[in-house]
């Protein structure tokens, strides 16, 4: 088993968005449920002789997720944020790890 | 007289005395382009055969190029002799030569595997521009990893600019740092240019650039200690990446967590063991593995 977390802070707290590679079957329902193309699907690097296809946070949203998530985060009274509720395989979670203010 | 770049780390290439690299069977290379560094690394049947790392520059493929070329240089090997290669690292996609690309987060965890044995399984790697978290398994697999969005602050580049701002060259910053009577509180910004003219508002109170040079090495290793509980450090604990280098980051480091780095100074006395360049070890790894699978021996 592996778990992918990405993770970006705003003034709000600590946010996670995480990744069970192996519940992950490529299907990218994800990727068409985001409004901010944050997600992509790409060859699962990590297990390259049998991995096949895995969900990925592109390479240029990694550093400006606060921005890019920040319109669906679980904050935001809406609810769980698209890309955990597009996933048919529950392979993705959208949380906040810890609010302002605690250790993050 | 052109002024003295503090920031600026050696560059160097090395080849293993002793190998007779046309008398290996597979030939691999691995290929690391970072935000700040370019490594090679090229093995014969999976040990340490040549290497190289140099400052990356504005093109990634040039970078590349000239980081293997670097690493071929003197070892009468081409590049036609080398099997199969792989890129790594922010610039992957962008090493023309290479037959597959893999994310560095894999080749890092590999990597420390090779370069530390097999009872490694928490790895953070401290990059030019970024920290990465990883756990992984005896054979080097990764399992967890994590990543957040914190730029520059915490990484490479970011000490390059503070070596700078206080004229030490980079590679004294780690002894330096702890010649302070008390170690002094951490640096607060987390943003590099914030940082900068933070610690120009100490100098200017009278602070001393070692009590600076120890304000910043705390803050960087407190943010990535941040970092490494969320994945839950487990021992064998090893740092790669350029700052791995860096004694005055690994002992803090080391301090707050409460769990010592395996054998950190290994590659000062065999430079194969350089942690900057675990990225590319594992990718050279992985051609190994991916050609004897193409060749059907895997």
């Amino acid at each position: 088993m592996m778990k992918a977390n990405y993770g970006y802070a705003d003034g709000s707290g600590q946010y996670y968005i995480t990744l069970d590679t192996d519940k992950c079957d490529g299907c990218g329902d994800c990727v068409r449920a985001c409004p901010a193309s944050v997600l992509e699907i790409v060859p699962n690097e990590f297990d390259i002789i049998d991995g096949g296809d895995i969900m990925s946070v592109r390479e240029e949203h990694r550093k400006k997720l606060k921005y890019s998530c920040a319109p669906c985060k679980p904050t935001t009274g809406g609810g769980e944020p698209p890309c955990v509720t597009a996933c048919p395989h529950g392979a993705i979670t959208h949380f906040l790890s810890s609010a302002k203010g605690q250790v993050m | 007289m052109a002024e003295k770049e503090f920031w600026r780390w050696p560059e160097y290439r090395h080849t293993t005395p002793g190998i007779n690299w046309r008398e290996g069977k597979v030939i691999s290379a691995g290929v690391d382009i970072g935000s700040v560094s370019s490594k090679t690394a090229i093995m014969v049947d999976g040990e340490m055969f040549a290497q190289s790392a140099m400052r990356t520059g504005s093109s990634s493929p040039d970078s590349a190029e000239r980081t293997m070329n670097w690493a071929l240089e003197d070892t009468g090997m081409t590049l036609k002799d080398i099997h199969y290669i792989v890129g790594t690292g922010y610039g992957r996609v962008n090493v023309p030569f290479a037959h597959k690309a893999i994310t560095e987060i894999a080749c890092h965890a590999r990597g420390a595997n090779y370069v530390w044995g097999p009872t490694v399984r928490t790895v953070l790697d401290m990059g030019g521009q970024d920290c990465k978290a990883i756990r992984c398994d005896e054979r080097g697999k990764v399992q967890n990893f994590l990543m957040n969005d914190k730029c520059a602050a915490g990484t490479g580049r970011g000490m390059e600019v503070f070596a700078d701002l206080l004229s030490v060259p980079i590679e004294e910053v780690g002894e330096l740092s702890f010649t302070v009577d008390e170690e002094p509180p951490p640096v607060s910004s987390t943003c590099v240019v914030f940082a900068k003219s933070e610690a120009v508002g100490m100098l200017r109170s009278g602070w001393s650039k070692e009590k600076v040079l120890a304000a910043y090495c705390r803050a960087m290793a407190h943010r990535v200690v941040d970092l490494l509980n969320r994945v839950g450090v487990e021992k064998d604990f090893v740092i790669t990446g350029g700052i791995a280098k860096n004694i005055g980051i690994v002992q803090r480091i080391e301090k707050e967590l409460g769990i010592k780095a395996l054998k950190p100074d290994k590659w000062r006395s065999d430079p194969r063991f350089d942690p900057m360049l675990a990225g590319a070890m594992g990718a050279a790894l992985f051609a190994k593995a991916l050609y004897e699978r193409s060749k059907g021996q895997g």
